[in-house]
């Protein structure tokens, strides 16, 4: 397993030396596991941090880790200041409009529940339909399905073809007058498909409904702006963009998050409390009940400011790069399927090698340090779709090397004889 | 033999592995495949301990004085452990399999595939198969 020697010009990506430079930024890429190289290809699940991000923990801790909103004293000042400032950060990001539209949340998840149980709950009556897609993480599943048994609202689903693509004209037959919500996700993260979201946005609100998308997989690899997409609702995690877990954003419409009730009641979401009436701040603060995530506010505001100073043309090639030489290797390999063919994907590659338990060849690539992601990735449907358990998922990032995909491919061959 | 006595004679099996986890993992990949095919009927819903990331079917029955257990997995890997753990606890009254505590899976070095986290069915196997006994000791 030596192919770090063996690299030549004509196994590197075009952006090779900026890859070695971005590399130097994330302390936790140059470790040793079971006695190789870390080769990390779980960005999918979570994404490694650079420097400035885990330093911009140790300084809030360390300088002015303090509650917000309600204290005079310095501290509560810098820290609010710092909170308030990470919203600036995070609307100039989506490019939403304005501030009182950007809501923290623990994360995606969380981002959905909120929207369904407050607007869901709210607004929904029996025969109403919601809109999802046969690819959905489980997160844009479970609550919507809640929601319709306490409601009445019935769930429809937009299928998908082999190559992991949405099928439009059915989604066109999906989507009619009884559709009050079009929640689906920007990128699939089972199988990597960039979903045709500006068309299905359009074709909902021509119907009058409301569209929520689940961007956890789309903004690590490209710019979103949601005033262009014109979405209604946006939800992603901080975690899978190189920033703290337990932290994420729900963006929204202002005149949709003021109309909408809360959703969890407690300190910070109040106007004034008294026991005959309570009356509520108004958006974004009457979302964000309780003391939140200060530190992982304020630090994902530092990954989005690293984010920012990427060049961005520079990685998304080296991405689409990694995309391509990663999906050819992987087919140079003897009973290879691939899952998600789409044309349009960003550079995630599901695939499963005949004959091998996705568990069995996850093991193995452990052994030689590589990190993968084996199993169902929380989308059963869409594994029940192709008929099989699970697949292998390498998920990149712009730190990750063709190298580093070439001691994949040495490690599934051994895996490969190992197992067959 | 008892089952220390079973556990006793698998360290000793995996002890001339040393260091090498090739040679160990491919003796328990071999282990699975020589492990008897659980009868197909007996792979539904009654039998299987679904774990996150792979399945593990099981079967046990009981003649008046031992259990006999039958299991399957469907990677190759859990499958070997499978083996491992039917050899162990099949033929043993429910008594000696309630009152034991596996320890031959900590000292062969296997421990990690049976931390909850590895979600393999694993971890629930082993209970399974002491509630099976309990079950038997009241029959």
């Amino acid at each position: 397993m030596n192919s770090n020697t063996l690299n030549t010009a004509s196994t590197q990506s075009k952006n090779q030396f900026l890859v070695d430079e971005l590399r130097l930024d994330f302390p936790i890429l140059h470790q040793e596991v079971n006695g190789k190289p870390l080769v990390y290809f779980d960005n999918g699940a979570s994404s490694q941090k650079p420097q400035r991000v885990i330093d911009a923990i140790v300084n809030y801790y360390s300088q002015y880790n303090s509650n917000i909103h309600r204290g005079v004293h310095h501290l509560s000042q810098l820290a609010t200041s710092a909170y308030e400032q990470a919203r600036e950060e995070v609307r100039a990001f989506l490019n939403a409009r304005e501030t009182a539209e950007i809501v923290f949340t623990k994360g995606t998840t969380e981002g959905i529940n909120l929207i369904v149980q407050s607007w869901g709950r709210n607004y929904l009556k029996a025969g109403d339909e919601v809109v999802i897609t046969a690819m959905e993480h489980h997160a844009n599943i479970v609550p919507w399905q809640m929601v319709c048994e306490q409601t009445g609202a019935i769930l429809r689903v937009i299928p998908m073809d082999t190559n992991g693509e949405l099928i439009l004209e059915e989604a066109e037959k999906l989507i009619g007058p009884r559709t009050r919500m079009l929640a689906i996700m920007h990128v699939s993260n089972a199988l990597g498909t960039i979903n045709p979201v500006k068309k299905l946005i359009a074709l909902a609100q021509k119907h009058g409904a409301l569209t929520l998308l689940d961007g956890a997989q789309a903004v690590p690899h490209f710019h979103v702006d949601v005033r262009d997409l014109n979405c209604d609702f946006f939800v992603f995690s901080a975690h899978k963009l190189f920033g703290p877990t337990g932290t994420g954003v729900l963006y929204g419409k202002k005149h949709l998050l003021e109309e909408i009730p809360p959703w969890q009641g407690g300190g910070d979401m109040i106007k004034s409390v008294s026991f005959a009436k309570t009356t509520y701040a108004e958006t974004p603060l009457k979302f964000e009940a309780g003391t939140p995530n200060i530190e992982g506010v304020i630090v994902m505001a530092e990954a989005i400011r690293y984010w920012n100073s990427l060049d961005h043309a520079a990685i998304q090639a080296h991405e689409a790069d990694l995309l391509s030489y990663g999906t050819s290797r992987l087919k140079e390999i003897e009973g290879m399927r691939i899952y998600g063919e789409s044309d349009n994907k960003v550079a995630v590659i599901s695939f499963l090698i005949e004959g091998l338990h996705p568990y069995d060849v996850g093991f193995i690539l452990d052994k030689y340090g590589i990190a993968v992601r084996t199993g169902h990735h929380c989308a059963q449907p869409v594994m029940d779709f192709y008929e099989i358990p699970g697949t292998i998922r390498a998920s990149f990032a712009f730190y990750n090397t063709r190298a580093e995909i070439d001691r994949m491919i040495d490690a599934l061959l051994v895996a490969k004889r190992m197992l067959s | 033999m008892s089952i220390l006595a079973k556990e006793a004679e698998i360290i000793e099996e995996f002890e001339m592995f040393g260091d090498d986890w090739t040679e160990k993992y491919e003796y328990i990949i071999d282990l699975g495949r020589s492990l008897p095919m659980i009868d197909v009927s007996l792979k539904n819903e009654d039998h299987l301990i679904k774990g996150c990331q792979s399945q593990v079917w099981m079967d046990a029955s009981f003649d008046g004085e031992k259990i006999h257990f039958k299991g399957d997995s469907d990677a190759q890997i859990p499958k070997g452990i499978v083996s491992l753990l039917v050899r162990v606890m099949t033929d043993e009254s429910p008594e000696e399999i309630v009152s034991t505590e596996l320890s031959f899976i900590d000292k062969i070095g296997l421990k990690e595939h049976l931390s909850p986290t590895r979600a393999n069915g694993l971890v629930s196997m082993v209970k399974q198969m002491k509630m099976y006994a309990i079950a038997f000791q009241h029959m």
